[in-house]
């Protein structure tokens, strides 16, 4: 039988990623995310690993870049401000190739913003975030199970694909606890890497840079990297749905708000009210094709974020003119109640039903 | 007939993207053939800066990356930490270490890290164009200081050996140059010594700073840009061993 724990949500990845295989850890302070570094410090050292407070995440990013380019799994976590210096360090590493994990416990913004749980990193996560032409994966938990598996199948990710993995969360998901299982995850199989810096021994050099200046080798690059996010959207988009088949209106929601707007659906049944709920995992590559199936019958689609509006852009290019998409979100740091999201989709619906009646 | 010098293996045998009277190839040289004569080649890692040594990996045949510009020493700590057991060293221009980087190398000097860096001080950005650099000297021109740097409107040369040695995380700093042939066999010196200790797993980070010419953007042929160095970088950047823990 499964063994059942009490943890927080940054307590919970933590201890997967040390499962999953993690063999560094850098990171500097910054609220709603301290749990993960005071747990590093603790633990990483117990494995024999490495534990690193830099100096900043301008640091923080390029130790991971320098455990990744040695070969090994390196992971950091921050908040939004933090995440926002990384993004140089990001972009040369996926120019690199180099497998890693970026925790990303959201908080509210613009600016120094507050420390209350917020989505409004999702353009940031999911455009690339730094400058060029690049991806992350990105993964969304919902719950702090899924802060734990969803960051053991990040390092796995990173690992196969050798791209830079986010795990993109928020205030709540992080401080909140929930009982939950690590049984299930075992230390992932790493793939050979030939081309880590270990010292030419035996060898020939091995170079890991991203100015390419020669004719076309940028473009060269360029393209083999769409081709891997190609690879990556047609093999890793993961979502969840829950009583979509017959719904008129259908709530796309992800991370905390996913908690909340299923809660909502189920009160807006039990009115007679036909609402459906589409919960992307993977916020890149983004689940279109079955918002785009969905969106073949006639319905309502309705984006419920804490941010003033993000993920909405990606259900409409996914439902394109097949339905109407609507959006409800807080934002600053304020997190939408079941009510308010319930209210919401009858104002919405009453209309409709009147106007079929 | 005795062969008295020859190309150091760790140094590859290509023409390099250096402008003439350039000192980059020099320290090059000198690097390689530290690592060579240690017997570290198979177990080394460098970093190549943003600036004008970037390629340095075509020119040095080690295992090598390339890093966003002046964050050398955070790269070198990631790499050093998993890889304990192999010799990292950065090599890093003026205004990556001691401008975009200065909370790099100031940070991995004072946690100890068991470092080797290779500064090459030229008093300009080369890369971009001869703009000025923390380290450009009072009045000299440069393309972003056109009647010359003032201290009214820029400050004062930044001397980042002489604070590094102040951290006790710095265990051996050295500022050498290369204008003539006594400096450039100093250098080789130090250079070694730098390498030695890491080696050797002394606790703390070892620097050498080496005065290099850069003739283009100081607009001096390649022999008054070495005189220059003599006569007037050293005022303001003395050489000599500023710090040393192991004697
Ligand atoms: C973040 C960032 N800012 C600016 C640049 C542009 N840049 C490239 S090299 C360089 C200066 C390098 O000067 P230095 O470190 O003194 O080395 P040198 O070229 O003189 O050898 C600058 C500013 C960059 N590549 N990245």
């Amino acid at each position: 039988m499964s063994e059942k724990i009490l943890m927080c949500g940054n307590e919970a990845l933590s201890e997967a990623a040390i499962i999953a295989g993690v063999d560094a850890y850098f990171g500097y302070p910054i609220t709603p995310q301290n749990e993960v570094p005071a747990y590093m410090a603790r633990r990483m050292p117990q494995e024999g690993r490495v534990f690193l407070q830099s100096e900043s995440e301008l640091a923080a990013i390029n130790m991971v870049f320098g455990a990744a380019a040695a070969g090994k799994l390196a992971m950091t976590s921050s908040s939004s401000p933090g995440i926002s210096l990384m993004q140089e360090g990001i972009s040369y590493m996926c120019a690199a190739q180099m497998p890693a994990v970026v925790v990303n416990v959201m908080r509210g913004g613009p600016g120094l913003g507050n420390i209350s749980p917020s989505q409004g990193d999702y353009f940031q996560a999911t455009r690339g975030g730094g400058h060029g032409d690049y991806r992350t994966i990105v993964l969304a938990p919902g719950s702090v199970q899924e802060m734990a598996d969803l960051t053991h199948k990040a390092f796995e990710l990173a690992d196969l694909y050798r791209i830079v993995v986010m795990v993109l969360a928020d205030g709540l998901l992080g401080q909140m606890m929930e009982p939950i299982t690590l049984d299930h995850l075992k230390p992932i199989k790493t793939k050979a890497k030939p081309w880590a810096l270990t010292g030419a021994k035996g060898r020939k050099q091995n170079i890991i840079k991203t100015l390419l200046l020669q004719g076309n080798e940028l473009e060269v690059l360029n393209l083999k990297l769409q081709e891997v996010y190609r690879q990556i959207g047609d093999e890793q988009t993961r979502y969840d749905t829950y009583q979509v088949e017959d719904a008129d209106i259908i709530l796309v929601a992800y991370g905390i708000t996913s908690k909340i707007t299923r809660a909502a659906v189920s009160k807006a049944r039990q009115k007679g009210i036909k609402a459906g709920w589409v919960r992307p995992i993977t916020l890149w590559p983004f689940p279109s094709k079955v918002l785009t199936e969905l969106a073949k019958e006639p319905r309502i689609f309705l984006a419920v974020e804490m941010s003033n509006g993000q993920m909405v852009e990606d259900v409409r290019l996914a439902v394109g003119g097949g339905g109407p998409v609507l959006f409800y979100g807080r934002a600053g740091g304020a997190v939408p109640t079941v009510d308010e999201v319930l209210e919401h989709i009858e104002k919405i619906m009453l209309p409709e039903v009147m106007k079929k009646a | 007939m005795q062969k008295v010098f020859e190309r150091t293996p760790s140094i590859k045998e290509c023409h390099t993207h250096y402008c003439p009277g350039c000192g980059h190839g020099i320290v090059h040289r000198l690097v390689a053939e530290t690592i060579d004569e240690l017997g570290i080649h198979d177990r080394t890692i460098g970093i190549a800066p943003v600036g004008c040594a970037v390629l340095a990996y075509n020119y040095m045949d080690v295992d090598m990356v390339e890093v966003p510009h002046g964050r050398a020493p955070a790269v070198a700590t990631g790499i050093k930490r998993v890889l304990p057991g192999n010799i990292v060293f950065s090599y890093q221009g003026d205004g990556d270490l001691a401008s975009i980087g200065a909370a790099e190398i100031l940070h991995a000097t004072h946690r100890a890290e068991n470092l080797t860096v290779i500064f090459v001080n030229n008093a300009v950005y080369g890369m971009t164009g001869g703009q000025m650099a923390p380290t450009t000297l009072n009045d000299q021109v440069t393309s972003t200081s056109p009647q010359g740097r003032t201290v009214k409107h820029d400050g004062y040369p930044l001397q980042v050996s002489e604070i590094l040695a102040v951290l006790p995380g710095s265990i051996y700093i050295e500022r050498c140059s290369v204008y003539n042939p006594a400096q450039v066999r100093k250098t080789k010196k130090a250079i070694q010594k730098a390498f030695q200790l890491q080696i050797d797993g002394a606790e703390g980070l070892s620097l050498v700073e080496v005065l290099s010419p850069c003739p283009t953007y100081w607009r001096k042929s390649p022999v008054q840009a070495m005189k220059w160095i003599e006569q007037e970088m050293t005022k303001v950047f003395p050489l000599g061993c500023i710090k040393d823990t192991t004697l």
